[in-house]
């Protein structure tokens, strides 16, 4: 266990300080615009992409459409519960971002809701007051710590990414998920490896739920769906990185500026 | 009389005449908002609601402005008649798509919740789209183009901190580059999707 923590910090550390770059907000800003993410393996992400649409047809679309008519309280427990676990992801990377107050906020999040809201089926912090849930991740902090994104990258089955949010992904495997942890990587002979990639799918399938129109819509009426889903992906990581979802901060006016129509 | 009665006519003309009333950027989100909500929630086909929503996005979308920040560093190499055909071929394109989006919606309540003054040229206001039992509740940003405070008009909307019109723009730009930034293919794309 020691050895793997050791693993975790060590990789951090190495990447932080080779980033060879401060991690001051407008840098990190810039180098996180969407634009300055280069597609260097564009035609292989375009037919990565063309085969997750094709698997999404054949196996997320139907299940989210039928997942969609459950009863509202049901979904809304499952989603709860599926961010419940992300919090074991996110209180280690609140550390890594030097957030002290939030990681100790999001353990006392995870221990009410596991407890009195079963197994975070209820979002009983949400109730008593707690502060909105911001998810992080080791992309994320890696970001935080001035490392650019890389290339943008489709992945298969999951999706859009970038090559720092997968290379960081690797450290969930070797000991930056607890629950990873307790169910694939140690037998606890409570839970299996089931329950983890059960848990993966089901996160995916209330994705797809959650944003069906939304996906349905936008792939219907875009002129190139591949580029539009890797520009909304870029803006998601940009707004969560610097943990914002304000447009104007993060939008440079002054490419609006210079059209003048009145 | 005569003369007292012209005098106060010639009082509520001036006053109406003097008074030019600019019109708040969060007050025409509300009104624009609401006379979408209306047609949505008319009981007429969606092609008819399709045809209504155009009419409002042609009054209250700034279409010219959006398609030239949509079109980004490329605007400059255009010549006059290009630009005209640009115009022309992305009114089309938006219209399309805008309504077509918009008309999946029925009845969407959306309640506008502040305003942001960023500079005399713009305003951002805040909105909530209110969630339903199928989708979970919206935070919608609109940029408002305020330089004439007497004719505000929309430039983006912002959804989740997603900002459509530069989702647009990356879309448009991955289409020229992939043809050597041949501006006829996007001309062609876009005719293309207005027309089916």
């Amino acid at each position: 266990m020691f050895r793997k923590l050791a693993l975790i910090v060590t990789l951090f550390l190495f990447v932080a300080f080779n980033a060879n770059a401060g991690s001051d907000g407008e840098l990190i800003l810039k180098k996180n615009q969407p634009n300055e993410v280069k597609d260097c393996f564009e035609n292989l992400n375009r037919a990565t992409f063309a085969f997750n649409q094709a698997l999404d047809g054949i196996l997320f679309q139907p299940v989210a459409s039928a997942y969609r008519v459950l009863p509202s309280p049901i979904k809304t427990g499952v989603s709860n519960s599926l961010d419940n676990l992300t919090t074991l992801i996110t209180i280690p990377n609140n550390i890594l971002q030097g957030e002290l107050k939030k990681a100790g906020v999001n353990s006392g999040r995870f221990v009410i809701n596991t407890t009195v809201g079963i197994l975070g089926f209820v979002d009983v912090a949400q109730h008593l007051g707690f502060p909105e849930y911001e998810k992080e991740d080791y992309g994320q902090s890696l970001a935080t710590m001035g490392v650019g994104p890389g290339c943008y990258l489709v992945l298969p089955v999951l999706g859009p990414s970038t090559v720092r949010d997968t290379s960081a992904s690797i450290v969930s495997l070797v000991g930056g998920d607890a629950w990873y942890n307790i169910t694939v990587t140690n037998d606890t002979q409570h839970f299996s490896d089931f329950d983890y990639y059960a848990s993966r799918v089901t996160s995916g399938i209330d994705f797809r739920a959650k944003n069906y129109d939304a996906i349905e819509n936008l792939e219907k009426n875009s002129i190139d769906f591949y580029a539009s889903v890797k520009s909304l992906y870029l803006q998601d990581r940009q707004q969560k990185i610097l943990n914002t979802n304000k447009i104007i901060e993060t939008q440079d006016d002054s490419d609006w500026e210079e059209i003048e129509t009145q | 009389m005569k003369i007292k009665k012209f005098l106060l006519v010639l009082f509520f003309y001036t006053l109406a005449f003097t008074n030019s009333y600019s019109l708040e950027p969060d007050v025409f989100v509300q009104s624009t908002v609401n006379r979408a909500s209306n047609v949505l929630s008319k009981d007429i086909s969606k092609d008819e609601k399709i045809n209504e929503l155009k009419v409002i996005a042609k009054e209250t979308v700034d279409i010219r402005g959006v398609g030239f920040y949509s079109l980004g560093s490329a605007r400059k190499n255009l010549d006059q008649n290009q630009k005209i055909k640009y115009s022309k071929l992305f009114e089309s394109y938006f219209l399309k798509s805008f309504s077509s989006r918009l008309a999946e919606y029925t009845n969407p309540e959306i309640e506008v919740q502040g305003k942001e003054v960023l500079n005399k040229n713009y305003t951002i206001v805040n909105s909530l789209l209110v969630g339903t039992s199928d989708r979970p509740e919206v935070k919608i940003d609109w940029r408002i183009y305020t330089k004439n405070p007497d004719n505000p008009l929309i430039r983006d909307l912002i959804i989740e901190g997603l900002s459509l019109a530069r989702t647009q723009k990356e879309e448009f730009s991955s289409i020229l580059n992939s043809n050597d930034g041949d501006i006829n293919i996007l001309f062609k794309t876009l005719e293309e999707f207005s027309n089916n």
